[in-house]
């Protein structure tokens, strides 16, 4: 078990520092469109790799506080508000600071708590992250597409169109697949080990 | 009992998140750059940065010596045809209509570039005159060095980055300078009477 561990916390580091390497980062950070769509969620997933590694005592704790994994969406939904904003995909760009909080916080914030929470959240906290992830990405992407100003002053305004392109078509897919899943799939009223 | 902990846990995270996020937006009033260097300069204005620059007669200058008087900044390069010819046009435009306060040296329009090794004098006039330049009260400019360059991309929060076709892409606005050297507010390019109003109002103070 402790070898287990160490090594998904060895993986997740290594994941981690090849993000955050100038070469990685740079090629990542030069598009508006590779940083939201490909960085952050590589950030997260290095994050989630965490949660195996976590010892059975915290994460009982951590259930105490999550009925329904209800705390842990709050959380990782929260983390994950300030990285839509253009002002702040900007300022990491800028700045060793705010690059530093979005290196921690994605991983930390967003992709630990939600790989947590996800076998405990049920039938329809998971319909509710579902919808809203489809929302956003459908939100996010019309804005990206239609606006006539850049929002990001580090990025180009046709980047911004390819980002709201690509973002419609992620929530499409998204929903698709969930489509699909619910027509086809098996499905039982309490889907995770909690029931809400 | 688990289902009250969750309830607390999810409103002090929910109420942390929101709190993070007006910080991060000035109070959910800047959610880009360009707003939020606005509204930094309104309540916090920044000090111009000594910059030595040469104007589109050869003659060199400090940014510093002008104070005393009102500025209207903008950045530009004369390569530019898009963001740049709405600049120029709001400063022929203003020419015209501030040219009282001009004349007596109370307010001056300065252009400064930000491709130095491009932008020589003679660029610098040539751009003026494509604005029918009337010989009082604008000044184009450019920095003679890359940390002076550098210095005032940061005061002004200027981003000029590669458009992919040999010009750059620039965030576009006219700041104010007031009479004591600091940056006071941006105002939008494109709308020479609404800045001509702002700069009345601002030189009846």
């Amino acid at each position: 078990m402790m070898a287990l561990r160490d090594k998904r916390l060895a993986a997740t580091v290594v994941v981690w520092l090849m993000l955050a390497l100038p070469p990685a980062r740079h090629a990542l950070e030069a598009s508006m469109t590779t940083q939201m769509l490909l960085q952050l969620p590589l950030l997260a997933l290095a994050g989630a790799w965490l949660a195996r590694g976590v010892p059975p005592a915290w994460s009982a704790a951590w259930a105490a506080w999550n009925r329904g994994g209800v705390t842990g969406l709050v959380l990782a939904s929260m983390a994950s508000m300030p990285w839509m904003l253009p002002r702040a995909m900007d300022a990491a760009v800028d700045g060793w600071p705010v690059e530093l909080l979005k290196f921690a916080s994605v991983p930390l914030l967003i992709g630990l708590p939600f790989a947590l929470t996800w076998p405990r959240m049920g039938f329809v906290v998971r319909g509710v992250f579902f919808s809203e992830t489809i929302a956003t990405c459908f939100r996010l992407g019309w804005l990206y597409r239609v606006s006539p100003e850049r929002l990001c002053s580090n990025y180009l305004l046709d980047d911004q169109q390819r980002l709201g392109n690509w973002l419609l078509l992620v929530g499409a897919a998204i929903f698709l697949l969930l489509a699909l899943k619910l027509m086809a799939g098996r499905f039982t009223a309490d889907g995770g080990h909690d029931t809400v | 009992m688990r289902v009250l902990r969750t309830l607390l846990a999810s409103l002090i995270l929910a109420s942390a998140g929101i709190a993070v996020l007006a910080f991060a937006t000035d109070g959910f009033r800047a959610f880009t750059t360009e707003t939020a260097r606005r509204i930094a300069v309104r309540t916090h204005p920044v000090a111009l940065p000594d910059v030595e620059l040469e104007d589109s007669a050869g003659r060199l200058f400090a940014l510093a010596s002008m104070r005393g008087r009102w500025l209207a900044v903008d950045f530009i390069y004369t390569r530019c045809m898009t963001y740049c010819t709405i600049l120029g046009g709001d400063f022929a435009q203003l020419q015209r209509s501030m040219a009282a306060p001009l004349r007596q040296g109370h307010l001056t329009l300065l252009s400064i570039s930000f491709d130095p090794a491009h932008d020589d004098p003679a660029a610098l006039a040539d751009y003026q005159r494509r604005f029918v330049d009337h010989g009082v009260g604008w000044i184009a400019a450019r920095p003679l060095d890359a940390p002076g360059l550098a210095r005032l991309k940061s005061a002004f929060v200027l981003k000029a980055i590669p458009d992919g076709l040999g010009g750059y892409v620039h965030n576009t606005a006219i700041a104010l300078v007031d009479p004591d050297g600091r940056i006071v507010d941006y105002l939008d390019a494109g709308d020479a009477q609404a800045a001509a109003r702002v700069l009345r109002s601002r030189l009846a103070q």
